[in-house]
């Protein structure tokens, strides 16, 4: 039996970790733009327990902090921001990709695979309680990328993008206990800016196209 | 192996030959509470059995030896993987013949001869039956083999009733990659068993029809042996899951008091997995055939997921 | 205290003309702030002479032999290109192209990238830099759609996402350099972030981790250099949106990204003390020289046909910096200052040729030279500077990258050369005939600003043949930093 128990707050956060891919999965295979956002939302929370977890058994203050903007940024504004715009816009639902959902998946499970192949150096260096879970955040930030690739609507892709931040944040976690505070305020800034632009973007795009499907945006070939 | 355990293997073969036909008037019991109906008694599918075996069989002029043959063999496979899960203890002594892998295969057999009696007399219900049977066999398997990688890893080992008693022994902790087979495993157990959302037990529509479809040809015994291989695969897969996910109380020694417990214990843990599986099948509408495949691929993601998070974060 | 004003008059810049940038006197204002900037850069080059390298604000901000020239080389060209865009956004209002609330956008916008730009350069702290460069790319995107037309939507779509995606695996890589460092400077403060840091304890980091940092970092900056295969923003972004943005696209944007991936090369050979990162760059680089060579004869569009020659000269960058050594580097560093002087000139040059014809088309633009002989000059001038004509100062990198080449990598100097004539051939043939010939352009309502152009030219041609003693020797410090062999 090898099965050694291991101090419970550990357990959650390989739980949690767990789930974290398990949602990047249900993304992947989510058509429905506001469930869609609802998950972002969702791996947000995931993310800010699990911060607060850490925050809690290495005693630093700056986890609490970074708790605390993931709350505020990634599990209450931005969804409400992409919220906003998925009802000013219309844009409810994802047009069938190239690949069926059942294929798609398929690829997840591979690039999951390889993910954890990938993280294997890192993981065996790192000397924070959490260093099995940078496999995980690879694999999520690799799925999301999936994500972006085989979605048509914009809206679709911009929370691929913002998943991916997700995965990067949940590996600069697992992996050295976040970055400095100075750093992880610029990223939230950039990630916060980015998208309020695409807000003023969307309109832009809908403006002219009367449309958020992304057909639209790629006609300008290589001999333009 | 004492004598004692032979006894209690044989006790085991003969209470899930016994509790089969309940359990499944249990889930009909429930589903009908659940859906504000009266069910008919929980007896009734002894009476339904009983009835069929004093009926005479009618056979097709055209129908070969197998027809004949596969209701015995379908019921003694199922017979036969009672005999290795470990239902109410785990020192059974057929532990020998058959490991975890086997058990897929015998419950594969099951499915082989069903599909081929279906498709022996030609008719064209037969045949859709036979092949959507095999469809959802052919996905179900790879995710309940998963499963089953999934958990021998974690017990190094195939053998269920092994595998049961040392997770038995483990005190409960978070274990993220049982969670995700638990979750494969019933969907599987959906599938398998036909239930809703992948096959409504209930239905009399033949173009809809999955397993009922397997067993229009049949009559007299022959129907009645299915019909108890039927509840007696249903019964198996709930004693599966349940020794694996939920291993806790059964018997683990050679001493008669633990029977004693492990008995009313596992009578409990299946009134509780019946009423589930009612509440799953109310809840859930039936999805359309050609979306089976789906469902079943979320099973073997699920599946696959529950192993690279053992193989990874080891929990 | 130049610091201080260097950072905070584009910065005051930006928040002043988000309020009043839809003025008359934007446009002016516009170019005081940048002249403010270039003084103080100015100042703080004349310090780091008198001084050496300075450190400021408690080690966040560095500035050494290899950033000053390019801090002041950014401030420079942003003083110029204000200068251009002054008469050049005030015929497109004329036109009817921008509105008032666009122009206030845009001068804002200019701004705020000027600022971020300088951050980039100037920051000591890995993980800053990737936050400006972000903010770099956030602060172009609505001003490459300005004009709202479906392509431009398209470019900043692409743009965004593209650049991104990148991005973050520079953060991804980032966030592994920081992992390999905080085992020997510790997790307190930011001093595992800190360049200066690093550079001290590079040999200690772990090899293997670091090498995978530098794939991402690779990737991730790359895409923002402009290397193919991550190149396909670039010709999009840098067409479409209004001329000025495009010279500082081509011309800043991707020396600042180019500046970020040879920090991080530095970091990485020193720790793995392999010429694997040297290689990946020059793999990189020749693979952009020789897609983008090939390109160009396909282009229609004259921005697209520059956007491409931008990839095609950051190829030669990066394939210089991958061989390494003093003269590869030395003649990077000289390429990336006349590059960016060379490619904002031409940009000017085609900004008021397009006004004049009114379209971006080159078969539909012809005889620039009758109409405007400035502007047709201009061009000619330009384009001959860029395609490597002595005696201007492309010539002498371009000469001094394939001298060592033949030396060190012969194999790749045919490659080059190959690709060097075919940009060569396809780029002059479409210019001379955008040139010379008849014409139905029209006059502009304001007087095309061709001071600056001039200026680029002529400092290319002085660099050509006359290099400032202290910028040779600050090409040959930095050479000495950046290193490889």
């Amino acid at each position: 039996m090898n099965m050694t128990a291991l101090p419970w707050d550990l357990q959650l956060l390989n739980t949690l970790a767990a789930l974290l891919l398990l949602l990047s999965f249900a993304m992947l295979s989510q058509r429905r733009i506001v469930a869609l956002v609802d998950l972002l939302a969702l791996q947000g929370a995931l993310l800010c327990i699990a911060t607060l977890l850490l925050a809690w058994r290495t005693g630093s203050h700056h986890l609490y902090v970074s708790a605390a903007l993931t709350l505020g940024l990634k599990v209450i504004f931005l969804p409400w921001l992409l919220h906003r715009l998925i009802r000013r816009l219309g844009v409810y639902w994802d047009t069938e990709p190239l690949l069926n959902i059942a294929g798609t998946m398929l690829v997840g499970v591979l690039v999951v695979i390889f993910a954890f192949g990938l993280a294997q150096p890192i993981s065996a260096l790192a000397s924070t309680a959490t260093r099995n879970s940078i496999g995980i955040a690879l694999a999520v930030i690799l799925i999301a990328f999936l994500t972006m690739i085989t979605r048509r609507k914009a809206m679709s892709q911009v929370v691929g993008f913002l998943s991916m931040e997700n995965g990067l944040f949940f590996g600069a976690m697992s992996a050295t206990y976040g970055m400095p505070m100075v750093v992880e305020l610029g990223v939230a800034l950039d990630v916060l800016v980015a998208m309020l632009v695409l807000g003023v973007f969307f309109f832009q795009i809908r403006e002219q196209f009367d449309s958020l499907d992304l057909k639209h945006l790629e006609s300008l070939k290589e001999d333009q | 192996m004492k004598a004692f355990d032979w006894i209690v293997q044989f006790m085991g073969i003969g209470l899930a030959m016994a509790a089969a036909p309940v359990f499944v008037g249990w889930v009909n019991q429930c589903r009908a509470w659940l859906q504000n109906k009266s069910a008919p008694s929980i007896l009734q599918p002894y009476r339904a059995i009983r009835k069929l075996f004093h009926k005479d069989a009618v056979i097709a002029e055209n129908a070969s030896r197998l027809f004949r043959l596969a209701p015995y063999v379908v019921f003694g496979a199922m017979v036969t993987a009672a005999a290795v899960i470990p239902s109410i203890a785990t020192r059974l002594p057929f532990t020998q013949a058959a490991d975890a892998i086997a058990l897929v295969g015998l419950l594969a057999t099951a499915r082989v001869f069903l599909s081929l009696a279906a498709m022996d007399v030609g008719t064209a219900f037969g045949t859709l039956g036979a092949r959507r049977e095999m469809m959802i066999g052919f996905l179900a398997e790879p995710a309940l083999l998963v499963v089953i990688f999934v958990v021998s890893l974690t017990c190094s080992t195939t053998a269920l009733p092994i595998i049961a008693e040392r997770l038995s022994a483990q005190s409960f902790a978070l274990n993220p990659s049982l969670a995700f087979t638990a979750v494969a495993f019933t969907m599987v157990l959906l599938a398998e068993n036909a239930r809703i959302p992948v096959d409504n037990p209930a239905t009399h529509l033949e173009l809809t029809m999955i397993h009922e479809a397997l067993l229009l040809e049949y009559s007299a015994r022959h129907l009645a042996l299915m019909e108890w291989a039927a509840a007696l695969k249903l019964f198996n897969y709930a004693c599966i899951g349940l020794a694996v996910f939920i291993p806790w109380g059964i018997a683990t020694t050679d001493d008669p008091s633990s029977l004693a417990v492990s008995v009313p214990l596992l009578g409990v843990k299946l009134l509780a997995a019946g009423a589930g599986l009612a509440l799953i099948e109310t809840l859930s509408a039936k999805l359309r055939v050609f979306r089976a495949p789906e469902f079943l691929a979320t099973a073997f993601l699920f599946a696959v997921l529950g192993l690279l998070v053992r193989l990874l974060l080891g929990a | 205290m130049e610091f201080v004003i260097l950072l905070g008059a584009p910065l005051l810049g930006a928040m002043v003309l988000g309020v009043f940038g839809g003025r008359d006197r934007a446009p002016e204002a516009n170019v005081g702030f940048s002249l403010v900037t270039f003084l103080a850069a100015c100042a703080l080059t004349s310090r780091i002479i008198a001084h050496g390298n300075l450190l400021v604000a408690r080690e966040q901000f560095f500035i050494d032999a290899f950033n000053v020239f390019l801090v002041t080389l950014t401030a420079f060209v942003g003083l110029t290109t204000s200068l251009f865009s002054r008469p050049y956004m005030r015929i497109e209002a004329a036109h009817g192209r921008v509105s008032e609330g666009q122009q206030r956008l845009y001068h804002s916008m200019f701004q705020l990238f000027m600022a971020t730009m300088l951050i980039a350069l100037t920051t000591n702290n890995m993980g800053l830099m990737w936050v400006a460069m972000e903010a770099a790319t956030l602060s172009t995107v609505l001003l490459v759609t300005l004009y709202r037309t479906p392509a431009s939507l398209e470019a900043g779509w692409k743009y965004f996402i593209l650049c991104g995606v990148g991005i973050s695996q520079a953060l991804f890589g980032t966030i592994l350099l920081y992992f390999a460092a905080e085992k020997i400077l510790g997790s307190e403060g930011v001093s595992a972030l800190l360049w200066t840091h690093l550079n001290a304890v590079k040999g200690q980091l772990e090899p293997s981790v670091l090498g995978l940092a530098f794939v991402f970092l690779l990737v991730g900056y790359g895409t923002k250099v402009g290397l193919a295969p991550l190149h396909n923003w670039l010709p999009d972004a840098h067409a479409e949106g209004p001329t000025p943005i495009s010279a500082v696209l081509s011309g800043l944007l991707l020396n600042v990204a180019m500046y970020a991936v040879v920090r991080c090369k530095v970091l990485v050979e020193g720790s793995l003390r392999s010429s694997l990162p040297g290689r990946m760059l020059m793999g990189f680089g020749l693979l952009s020289v020789v897609l983008a060579a090939f390109f160009l004869w396909r282009q229609r569009d004259v921005k697209r046909l520059f956007a491409y020659s931008s990839i095609e000269h950051m190829g030669i960058i990066a394939f210089a910096f991958g061989m390494g050594g003093p003269v590869a580097n030395f003649a990077a560093l000289l390429h990336m200052t006349v590059h960016s002087l060379t490619k904002s000139s031409i940009f000017f040059a085609v900004g008021h040729a397009t006004q004049k014809a009114g379209t971006q088309i080159m078969d539909n633009i012809r005889g620039l030279i009758t109409l405007s002989p400035t502007v047709g000059w201009g061009l000619m001038m330009g384009t001959l500077a860029i395609l490597g004509t002595p005696p201007f100062g492309v010539f002498a990198s371009e000469f001094l990258i394939l001298t060592t080449a033949m030396k060190q990598q012969p194999w790749a100097t045919p490659i080059l050369l190959l690709a060097l004539g075919v940009a060569f051939a396809a780029i002059f043939g479409r210019v001379q005939s955008m040139v010379f010939g008849d014409t139905s352009a029209r006059r502009l309502p304001h007087p095309p600003a061709l001071i600056p152009v001039f200026t680029h030219l002529g400092l290319v041609l002085l660099l050509g043949f006359f290099i400032p003693p202290y910028l040779a020797d600050w090409y040959r410090a930095a050479a000495r930093l950046i290193g490889g062999e």
